[in-house]
């Protein structure tokens, strides 16, 4: 019988409890920034949980998953300018466009393995941005200004930031809930396998391909969501956000929180993101630091935090 | 008369310069053990690899089962009941024993886009595994992670891994490498409980597993058939005694000399 | 001439030096990738520093060349130093490794030249002999820097060629791209040949950064952009394949150039002129990602791959 109460189970317990009550300390002190912090924090957490689904658990290192963030979010932005500010039809037709972007590359990339398949990922990736950049109408590479956040018939309101961030939240945590189901369900078993020896998968007679496919699909629409979360939280969409080296952000929120385990990359994000956010007061500069510090991660520590936690336990 | 199970017509392969495989015909019928015996570089590796579908050949054809399989892929060709074991370990180290027995039942259990229910739990999947497992004798191990098992025992679970396939033939590509003289007899005596419900087609340099186990045995040299037919004549064929004697390899790991077994 | 005919020449003749500089970039790749199996992707910080370096050294000594020959030592000796301290730890792991210690390269390097250089971008002008337009055919005007530029490419391309295919240096290399271990038990000191190569590479991007650092200026993060590119021209040319990065570059560089410059023309030929302007931008930006999907299921290894490895 497992132990419950473990160090890692007491941190990741602490950190959700803080989540949850965030918005008390908030409403109490007046102090609105945390919540803004926190809300960017749990979205990035959601774009990294998808992107770990792939890259942790199925070993197919993306660095393009950015892409669906801007896919997401400039389906919402495209949508609000031209007049439809819907959710209904916003927040679907967001996950549809990355569900079509990711069979699409994914289709083309996952014949494809190793470093091919990073390179790959990452220029097709580049070439959605350099296509947001060339949108004029849609402000190109200054970016598009969202007036109206999408609106579900009074249903939740999204202006305010309170009820924003809670289902922000509500919708992470669904998400590793559903990845911890996923990862444990015969779907799941093939992508773990098809990472471990995928040669030997098709010799015992998977077809891995579709699988992979439908897996990389499946972490674009939870993306995509994410992307749609993220326009609406700055009311602003730009290329930038799909630029790759925020992909390479993602991956480096995964690493750090831990890959392949699933609260890893909501450590990870809260980690990278309040880090940065308290070096960023000490020094302007403080991107020199976190540079080698991944350096240092990738060739000691690659088991992330959530390693670290878990090797204190088995001591 | 009932056609062969394995049937190879002439097949080819070349890789640059080098031809691995020359005009290479085979028959295996239901029920018999065939072992593949050659120096190394005779292009016993290649072959396995064409059988198995991981190359395409040059030319020629494989049928199995009367069926034309020569283009048809590895995962289609064990879902048709063709199970391969691998010579150099290739198995998913980070699971646990039952788990990689488990994933090949997984395999042949209808397909795997269900995202529910967790795997590891499912009667239907581990209760075949661990009957394989019982049949090579590695049931005890069951929960141990993959990469902490012996070699031996890393073997043993090749061979539990195509059990659970529930296959019409077995590829067995050199079971034996690198075992100890308690494994090897172990490993032989796996084999020759498997040979009486199983067709296997056996690649091996460990003569003495070779002549004791096989019913037919196929000689390669240099990428052709030299020489096929029963152990006996195998024994006396004047070309397989100079491609053997002519080709001696000193690192050659466990097998006797060639003229030891005739005793 | 017709203007049309002329503008055409103008824009080949872009692409062609655009092909030029990213065959200076995708050779170093390339090579790193080849020899020591790394992806790097702080590939662009060189081609950076090359320009800051240059803008730099330019200002100091007053000359351009002289600008230029000290920017290459000075990459080339950066180039050496990160692989002794960072890149060397990386060997042997797997590519997400070499991916993630190579993009923390990156955010050091683009902080390094911020805390240096101060954010704005840097600029160095040309000189007069090399400014001004030069006729090369009749009612036909090319800037002279551009011209100059192609030459020293040309030059360098062809130094590399013969340095890969005819010195003793480049068979190292060439062996080394096809059996590492072989070179090693050569006898070869395997860990400097690398430090060497790696150096090479930088100094390669330095290369291509300073020359492009009169027209497009030495900013941060001019490195990440032009990289995804280069990597596209690897992939399309075979990776680790020198031959193979020429021949795409020129073909890459070509393409983008002329489809930017003509796309809108030709979409207004069956479209109307606002939604002309609307996709063309935006799709001719995707038009060498096209041809790299394109070439990937036609023929996954590259275009010239190298063989046997």
């Amino acid at each position: 019988m497992k132990a419950f109460f473990t160090v890692r189970n007491i941190v990741i317990g602490a950190l959700l409890g803080f989540l949850a009550l965030l918005p008390l300390y908030v409403v109490v002190t007046g102090q609105f920034f945390p919540l803004t912090l926190f809300t960017r924090i749990v979205i990035l957490a959601l774009a990294a949980t998808s992107l770990n689904l792939i890259l942790g658990y199925g070993g197919m290192v993306s660095f393009g998953h950015a892409a669906y963030l801007g896919l997401g979010g400039y389906v919402v932005g495209i949508l609000a300018k031209e007049g439809m500010t819907s959710g209904f039809v916003q927040w679907p037709l967001a996950i549809a466009a990355s569900a079509l972007f990711g069979v699409t590359v994914g289709a083309l990339c996952l014949r494809t393995r190793g470093v091919y398949f990073i390179m790959i990922t990452l220029a097709f990736a580049q070439m959605i941005y350099y296509v947001a950049v060339g949108l004029d109408r849609y402000g190109g590479d200054d970016g598009l200004t969202i007036y109206r956040r999408s609106e579900f018939a009074g249903l939740v309101d999204l202006s305010g930031n309170v009820q924003f961030y809670y289902l922000c939240l509500a919708l992470l945590i669904a998400a590793i809930w559903l990845v911890s189901r996923l990862v444990n369900s015969r779907f799941g078993i093939v992508i773990r396998g098809s990472r471990s020896n995928d040669r030997r998968m098709q010799a015992i007679g998977f077809p891995t391909f579709r699988y992979r496919l439908a897996c990389f699909v499946m972490a674009g629409m939870m993306c995509g969501l994410a992307g749609a979360l993220l326009a609406n939280h700055t009311d602003f969409i730009s290329p930038a956000v799909m630029h790759w080296t925020r992909s390479g952000d993602l991956i480096v929120m995964i690493v750090l929180g831990g890959m392949g385990s699933l609260f890893g990359p909501l450590i990870g994000a809260v980690t990278l993101l309040t880090l940065e956010e308290g070096l960023s007061r000490v020094t302007e500069y403080w991107q020199i630091i976190v540079g080698p510090l991944l350096l240092f991660i990738v060739v000691y520590a690659r088991g992330g935090i959530d390693g670290a936690l878990a090797g204190l336990h088995r001591g | 008369m009932a056609d062969p199970l394995l049937q190879v017509r002439d097949l080819t392969k070349r890789f640059g310069g080098v031809l691995a495989c020359d005009c290479i015909c085979l028959e295996v019928p239901a029920g018999e053990l065939h072992a593949i015996i050659g120096p190394n570089g005779a292009g016993k590796s290649t072959l396995i690899s064409q059988l198995a579908g991981e190359i395409n050949p040059d030319a020629g054809r494989i049928s199995f089962d009367g069926r034309d399989i020569t283009r048809i892929p590895s995962h289609r060709r064990s879902a048709l009941g063709l199970a391969r074991s691998f010579q150099i370990t290739s198995l998913f180290l980070d699971f646990t024993v039952l788990d990689n027995v488990a994933l090949a039942v997984q395999a042949h259990a209808g397909h795997s886009f269900r995202f529910w229910r967790p795997a590891r739990s499912d009667v239907k999947l581990h209760g075949p595994a661990l009957a394989a497992l019982a049949r090579v004798g590695l049931e005890s191990r069951a929960h141990v992670v993959c990469a902490n098992l012996s070699h031996g025992e890393h073997r043993q679970l090749e061979i539990a891994m195509a059990l659970a396939t529930a296959p019409r033939m077995f590829l067995l590509d050199e079971p034996m490498a690198g075992l100890g003289p308690d494994e090897s007899a172990r490993m032989i005596a796996l084999l020759r409980e498997l040979k009486r419900e199983q067709t296997i087609l056996l690649i091996e340099h460990d003569m003495d597993a070779v002549f004791r186990l096989a019913d037919r045995i196929t000689v390669l040299v240099d990428g052709r058939v030299i020489a096929s037919g029963k152990p006996d004549a195998i024994r006396s064929d004047e070309a397989v005694r100079q491609a053997y004697l002519g080709t001696k390899k000193a690192g050659q790991h466990r097998s006797p000399r060639f003229d030891a077994i005739e005793s | 001439m017709r203007d049309e005919v002329i503008l055409l020449i103008e824009q080949c003749l872009n692409g062609l030096q655009f092909g030029l500089l990213l065959f200076l970039l995708a050779a170093g790749l390339t090579l790193v990738f080849g020899i020591m199996d790394l992806v790097n992707l702080a590939h662009g910080s060189f081609y950076m520093l090359g320009a800051y370096f240059a803008a730099t050294f330019a200002a100091l000594t007053g000359s351009f060349v002289l600008g230029g020959v000290l920017a290459l030592a000075a990459t080339l000796v950066v180039g050496m130093a990160a692989e002794l301290i960072a890149i060397r730890k990386l060997y042997g792991r797997d590519h997400l490794d070499h991916v993630l210690g190579t993009f923390g390269l990156i955010l050091f390097f683009n902080e390094l030249v911020r805390l240096v250089w101060g954010p704005a971008g840097m600029n160095l002008p040309l000189p007069p002999y090399l400014g001004g337009a030069i006729e090369i055919l009749p009612g036909v005007y090319y800037p002279a820097y551009r011209i100059a530029v192609i030459a020293a490419a040309l030059m360098i391309a062809l130094l590399l060629y013969l340095v890969v295919m005819r010195t003793r240096v480049g068979m190292l290399i060439r062996a080394g791209a096809s059996n590492r271990e072989m070179v090693g038990a050569l006898g070869i000191n395997v860990q400097l040949l690398y430090t060497f190569v790696f150096g090479a590479g930088a100094a390669l991007a330095g290369l291509a950064g300073l020359i492009q650092a009169p027209i497009l200026t030495a900013h941060i993060g001019m490195g990440e952009n032009i990289l995804i590119v280069a990597l596209v021209v690897i992939i399309i040319g075979g990776v680790g394949s020198i031959r193979g990065a020429f021949m795409a570059a020129i073909f890459v560089g070509i393409v983008d150039t002329v489809g930017r410059a003509f796309l809108p023309d030709l979409f207004r030929l069956v479209m109307t002129p606002a939604a002309a302007s609307t996709l063309a931008p935006a799709l001719s930006s995707m038009l060498i990602y096209v041809v790299m999907a394109i070439v990937l299921v036609v023929r996954p290894q590259g275009l010239f791959p190298v063989d046997g490895k």
